[in-house]
């Protein structure tokens, strides 16, 4: 088969997994640096027989995407922190509804309007626990191009498979470089579609989970007329007031993310058979601590390195398993310390946790990383 | 004893209502299943969705396809359902806290894009559910929990508001005037674009309360006194229209609605292709 190389940009690359992931809807609002992902769904989705609606908020885009989910179409929508912020009331109204939807969130400097448009790894703890009450999550971070276009048909496959919102934490430098990609051909995709009942719309319990703890998923409007509500529910659908409709009703959201832990975590290491140092990060500063090991292992030194792709739920176990084996784990990352906050708890004070954090709108460097190494070792 | 159109659109076994006795949501309620039943509309290709507040949980008693969502944002959601299936009749119920306040950039906007959704707004001229505030249609001085000295912001004129954004129907009742209020919403949904009835509903419990309207009864006596037909107050004076307010359809003036242009651009990037 002959391959086709392109030149493209993470945001481009997104859409471009999207579609291939079967997205039919998307709705959004300008907010740089995620545009290109609004601009780029306008211009494919007619073609593919697909609807793109500007929205006039970011509230309403997330709305919209959940209105559009129910009906059964794929859908998406991007937006940077300011309207993630926003949309973090619909993003739980979601979480508890089991409706599908993938929100991807291209970060930039915070709080509030911060440093448009420059790169952040700030909301690493928004998109766990943005939305208020427990409810379960899923986040994806690429760090490439390439990935960037994987992870979003992985984003969609989950949502579908599990009825939980999926987050695609990207950041400024993923969603704005450009590189030389192969996308791989539909045919090599594998496309996972949410579970429809198959029972008659008499039988149907809409939110009665089947082993899986996921509850198949009607379209709305195909005969099986049902409710979907935000508020605390039985499997029927209907509000209630139990205190054990509420306990179960929580604990089967969280669990069915637990459940299936080994299937959504996914992550990349190298070098860690042999590491003395750790050296743990995500998006575009992973890029920067491969080059750190690469240099450093030139010298001798040794260093591992771990990627978690899934940051929620985070790769505990197997990050545990490197705690035992490591002296110190290196954490670089664009904000003041969040994921080092998962590596310190699962270290316990028995592996020595390091950060190296930056807040000034700048990539971590290489050789940022490298002085904290030699400072350690 | 249910009757016919209580036992074929409503979900019987969600009744009764949570809401208070001498409530005017009821006969509103009723008033739309008996637009529905006049539209003779397909049941599984309804969806009615609304927000939060008193108004926002009669879908719940409705046997249709039912959304119940935010505070303000049903017919952003509405937006996402219509445009996805536009071969659906969407229906939002809401009420002037949910749609006028919280809301209030999510109704501008649908009225603007001319959507086909028929919206039925509620209005009890006060916040319920959280007890008795001022809503952005209270009367000028008039008081709830949180204007316990008299309101002094201005209320909306809904109608107005939807009329000026765009929307291409629009019309207002009473719970009173219910059969009016079925005929209104039945046209409303035989538009394509976005509708927008207004229904006036007594809150004796805190509205009436608050402001000494007396009883459900006095309520809906004053509505019947004071509400003019906008097709008779032609006729009559600025004298005897003082203190009165107008029903009625107030515009009906049909417009491209929005998801049937959108599908025109799909079928045009089809055949350049």
């Amino acid at each position: 088969m002959k391959r086709k190389h392109r030149l493209m940009q993470g945001n481009e690359a997104c859409v471009e997994g999207a579609i291939a992931a079967g997205m039919k809807f998307y709705a959004g609002y300008p907010i740089t640096p995620s545009t290109e992902i609004a601009e780029i769904s306008a211009e494919k989705l007619p073609l593919v027989g697909g609807k793109f609606i500007q929205m006039e908020d970011e509230i309403a885009g997330m709305a919209a995407i959940i209105g559009a989910s129910l009906t059964g179409l794929k859908s998406m929508t991007a937006t940077s922190g300011p309207g993630f912020s926003l949309k973090q009331e619909n993003i739980g109204y979601a979480a508890i509804a089991e409706i599908p939807c993938v929100i991807v969130n291209v970060q930039r400097g915070g709080p509030s309007t911060g440093l448009p448009t420059s790169p952040a790894q700030g909301d690493v703890m928004q998109a766990r626990w943005g939305t208020h009450g427990d409810h379960p999550i899923i986040a994806l971070t690429p760090s490439s191009v390439r990935e960037t276009f994987d992870l979003t048909v992985r984003a969609f496959n989950l949502t579908e498979k599990y009825r939980v919102p999926v987050i695609l934490l990207m950041d400024e430098v993923i969603g704005h470089m450009r590189e030389k990609v192969e996308l791989p051909d539909p045919s090599e995709l594998t496309i996972i579609d949410r579970k429809r009942p198959t029972c008659s719309s008499e039988d149907y319990l809409p939110f009665m989970p089947e082993a899986d703890l996921v509850p198949p998923m009607a379209d709305f409007c195909t005969g099986y007329r049902y409710h979907v509500t935000g508020l605390i529910h039985d499997e029927t659908g209907f509000p209630s007031n139990s205190y054990q409709v509420a306990d179960q009703l929580i604990r089967r959201l969280m669990d069915k993310i637990e459940m299936h832990k080994e299937d959504i975590i996914t992550w990349e290491e190298e070098n860690t058979e042999d590491a003395e140092i750790l050296l743990l990060a995500y998006g575009c500063t992973a890029r920067a601590a491969k080059a750190a090991v690469k240099a450093l292992r030139s010298k001798g030194v040794k260093v591992g390195f771990f990627r978690p792709i899934t940051i929620w739920p985070f790769p505990e176990e197997r990050v545990r398993e490197l705690a035992e084996k490591v002296k110190t784990i290196v954490v670089p990352e664009m904000n003041l310390g969040q994921l080092v906050l998962e590596v310190e708890r699962l270290c316990n004070n028995v592996t020595k946790v390091e950060r190296v954090n930056k807040i000034n709108g700048e990539i971590i460097y290489p050789e940022e990383i490298i002085r904290k190494v030699e400072e350690v070792l | 004893m249910p009757s016919a159109l209580v036992e074929k659109y409503f979900r019987a076994d969600k009744l009764p209502q949570i809401w208070c006795p001498g409530c005017g949501h009821g006969i509103v309620t009723r008033a739309i299943a008996a637009a529905i039943e006049k539209a003779g509309l397909d049941k599984d290709k309804v969806c009615v969705v609304s927000g939060i507040g008193c108004s926002s949980r009669a879908p719940g008693y409705l046997d249709f396809n039912t959304l119940h969502t935010t505070h303000g944002r049903a017919l952003a959601f509405a937006t996402g359902v219509k445009l996805a299936h536009p071969e659906l009749k969407v229906i939002v119920i809401t009420g002037d806290g949910d749609c006028t306040a919280i809301g209030g950039n999510h109704f501008i906007h649908a009225c603007r894009r001319n959507i086909g959704i028929t919206t039925i707004l509620y209005n009890n001229n006060i916040y319920g559910m959280t007890g008795g505030q001022y809503s952005p249609t209270t009367p000028k001085f008039e008081k709830g929990t949180t204007a316990p000295y008299g309101n002094i912001d201005k209320a909306f004129d809904v109608c107005n508001l939807a009329s000026s954004a765009g929307a291409t129907y629009v019309g207002r009742s009473t719970a009173y005037h219910a059969a009016l209020l079925t005929s209104l919403v039945q046209n409303g949904l035989n538009n394509d674009g976005f509708s927008l009835i207004e229904a006036i509903s007594g809150c004796p419990t805190y509205y009436g309360r608050k402001n000494k309207k007396g009883d459900a009864v006095n309520m809906m006596e004053w509505y019947k006194n004071h509400a003019v037909n906008i097709a008779a107050a032609s006729k009559m004076t600025p004298e005897a229209l003082e203190g009165k307010f107008l029903i009625g359809e107030f515009k009906n003036s049909p417009e491209p609605e929005y998801t049937s242009e959108y599908q025109k651009i799909i079928d045009r990037m089809k055949k350049e292709r």
